[in-house]
Formats: structure tokens, sequence, C-alpha cells
């Protein structure tokens, strides 16, 4: 239950992190708040040559608000984006999602960019960024890119991000006025990983539903969006829609893991249930904004 | 792997030790500071014994390598007592049968003087998913709910 022999870099700039990632090559593994690479390095699931520490990188540490965006630095706490005016009033999707996240003292650390590069598939973040058409700025020895969160997710625990690459940023769209956001999951105890859930965000306008967005999580090796669902949905009358129907379509054609915390069968049963319950409390929202 | 210089506060106390990297921060105040108040259960981030006060946020120290924490300010549960008197949470906890083979109690106890500082005056359900982070395999959670809420109204009378 200790990790092995590592050694620990702490860079207090990006450029510096970024060289000594380089330098260091896959032995090495970017350490942020550490909610879940620690665990892996204590139980021996995994181990590293090296930790690079981006903790004390202030640059990573930002919050702004840009035209049409909300850019959140890797290191930023879930228990920051918990209260931030600028996140719960730009990104409402991301703020429900937070208090679902274990702990409150696993929140004290754990860190947006963490959870997102970590890419646990029954993750909240991953499943509110892919929702929302996030973009995930990284950084690397050739400079910056930026990635769709569409093309980030590559299977569990895996991502597109190069091996001598860091994730800096997380830039999620501003939805306007009219809209609704809602995130529902099932869970056999609070804090743990959902067996299955959604994030939802509608925007109703006229009485009509003009932009929808579902991601689901612990449904795949990936979060997954319901693309049919959102396009069944799209155009139709807000006070009309039958949200069963787009719970069914959500997750029609999934085959979600099966294994001893749910078989695959419940999981479609949760996955269209957390869809279904989580427009309805979106639209919902949508009609009051 | 080469061993680091770390300086934290701990209680108030400057503590400086030279650690390997892979040294948690639970195992740093258990063995390099002789605190061990803080227990260690699980150690991948379950249980919430070893829960400490890090810069002002309950986080698990188990989860934490004591290199991460260089410079910071750390609470344990030896911290919470002035003078010997037990802060409103521990006197809560010993009032309401919060606790029987004792384990478990520096977590919660931790963890619940930062749920307090959040949440002055809990919900039931505040409450509730506030402990969730904690586990306690023999007292029971009812005797525990009863120390959070007795603590919250001592807290408040203590501060009206």
């Amino acid at each position: 239950m200790k990790p092995a022999p590592f050694e620990y870099h702490a860079p207090t700039t990006l450029d510096a992190a970024v060289q000594l990632l380089a330098g260091l090559g896959d032995e090495a593994k970017v350490l942020a708040g550490g909610q879940s690479l620690v665990p892996m390095l204590n139980l021996r699931l995994t181990r590293f040559e090296a930790l690079v520490d981006i903790g004390r990188v202030e640059e990573l540490r930002r919050i702004e608000r840009t035209n049409g965006t909300v850019n959140l630095g890797a290191t930023v706490a879930q228990c920051v984006v918990e209260r931030d005016a600028t996140v719960a009033a730009g990104v409402p999707l991301l703020a429900k999602a937070t208090p679902l996240i274990g702990h409150f003292q696993i929140r004290s650390r754990g860190t947006v960019g963490g959870s997102i590069a970590h890419a646990d598939p029954a993750a909240e973040y991953p499943a509110v960024a892919l929702a929302l058409d996030a973009e995930l700025e990284v950084a690397g020895p050739a400079g910056r890119r930026t990635i769709p969160a569409a093309d980030f997710f590559l299977g569990t625990w895996m991502t597109t991000i190069g091996a001598d690459e860091i994730l800096v940023a997380t830039r999620f769209p501003v939805w306007g006025a009219g809209s609704g956001f809602a995130v529902e999951e099932v869970a056999r105890r609070h804090g743990d990983f959902a067996i299955a859930g959604a994030a939802v965000a509608v925007t109703v306008t006229d009485g009509q539903v003009a932009r929808a967005a579902i991601g689901l999580f612990g449904m795949g090796h990936t979060p997954l969006r319901a693309s049919a669902a959102e396009s069944a949905l799209t155009g139709a009358a807000a006070s009309g829609v039958d949200a069963a129907e787009i719970g069914r379509l959500a997750v029609e054609g999934l085959e979600p893991p099966d294994d001893l915390h749910a078989s695959s069968g419940l999981r479609l049963r949760v996955g269209a249930a957390t869809v279904s319950r989580a427009l309805q409390r979106a639209i919902e929202e949508a009609d009051r904004a | 792997m080469p061993e680091l210089p770390v300086s934290v506060i701990v209680n108030g106390v400057s503590r400086t030790a030279v650690v390997e990297p892979r040294k948690t921060l639970a195992d740093f105040l258990r063995d390099d500071c002789r605190l061990t108040g803080t227990h260690l259960g699980c150690e991948h981030g379950v249980c919430g014994a070893c829960t400490v006060i890090l810069d002002g946020r309950a986080v698990r120290s188990c989860l934490v390598f004591a290199v991460q924490a260089e410079g910071s300010e750390i609470t344990t549960v030896e911290g919470l007592a002035t003078d010997g008197e037990l802060s409103a949470v521990q006197a809560a906890f010993e009032s309401e049968h919060g606790l029987q083979c004792g384990f478990c109690t520096p977590g919660f106890v931790v963890s619940v003087t930062a749920l307090l500082e959040q949440h002055p005056d809990p919900t039931d359900d505040e409450i509730r998913e506030g402990l969730s982070g904690n586990l306690c395999r023999c007292t029971g959670y009812q005797g525990i709910l009863r120390a959070v809420r007795v603590a919250a109204e001592a807290t408040k009378a203590r501060t009206a």
C-alpha cells in the first residue's frame, strides 16, 4: 500500500514542466491533484520513474471568462469550481456535476484537468466536457494545440494527449439565454463512481427545443454523446417531449460494461432513466430561465 | 531516488524533515512528526481515517505526498483541542457516543470540523453527505450524526 519509489519534480512554470516532461519521456507522469493517480500508485496498479507535479504552476490555476467561453486552468480544484461564480453563471452543467464527484475531501484536491485527462469513463467531468463540445488545450515540446472533446477520449484512462504533453486548460462554451442544465447519476453509495449517469443541456426558444446536448458516463469505454436522442429533441415542442422515449433512444445500440458493480443490462436501464430525469429537470430549468 | 527536504507548519509548529518523495503526508505526520493521531485505514482514499486540514481544506493525507505539502499549514486531530479543552466537535463525539473503538474517529472529527466551517448550520442531508467520505465499522453512524448536530449547536452558541 505504499507507492514504488519515484523522482519528484515540482516546476513553477508551464515551460519548465513541458521541458521536464520532454526530458523524462514516458517514464514520467504528470501529477495534478492526485486523487486518481495517487490511489493507483499506492495500490501499485501503476508506477512511474518520475512525477512532474504541476500543482505549483500558478498560470494553470486561473478561471477566465472570455467571449463565449469559460476557460478553466488544468489545476483549478473541484472545490473551487463548486463555489465559483464565473462557473455557476457560465457553465452551470459543470457546477452541477461537481458535488457528485467523490466526497468533499476529494474535491479539496481533485482538479478539473486531472479528472478530464485521467479519462475515467464513469467520471462526470469528461461527460460534461464532451456534451458541451469543450476544447482541450495541451502544451508540448512542439508548442500548443487544441483538441475538441469529441477527439479527446480514446478509451478507459486513455486520451489523445501525447506522453510529452500537458493539459493546460479546458474551454467550455457558454450557452445562451433560455438554457437549462442537469446531471443525474446512480451510484451504489454517495461518492462512488456512478453505475451510469447523464449530463444534459437544452436551450428552449419560443417553446421549442432549439439545442440539446446529452453526455453519458459509465456507459462505455469513454464518455459518450447521445446524438440520435439529441437530434430527436431538436425542434420538438418542449412541453411535449417524451423524456422516457428520449432516454430509451439515448442508450439504443450501446453495449455498456458488465462488471461486479452492475450488469450491462442494468446500466442500459439506469442510463435511460438518468437521461430521462436529467432531461426533464433541464427543460424545467430552461422554462424558468 | 533523491530524498527531498520538506518544511511545513503542523498545528502551529514548524516541522522539517528530509523524505523520500513517495512518502505520503500521512506517513510524514505519523513517522517524522510522531503525530500518530492521524490514522491510516485503507491508504487509497476510501476510508477517510487519515483526513487532515491542509491550507484550510480537509484532505486525505494518504493521497498527498509530503513533498507536495511543502510550505503548507496542516492541522491534525492533535491540533483541535485548545489548552487541553476538547473542541466543540470532539466534545460532541464524546457526549453523543460518536465513537466506540476510535480508529476512524480522528478522520471523522477533522472532517466534521471542516464541514462545520463550510456549513455552520447544516441540514441532516448536508450532514449525511458531509459524513459520506468517512467510514466507521463499529459505532454506527447515528451517534456520529447526533454528534454533528450537537457540535453545530455548540459552535453557534460559542460564537453567538
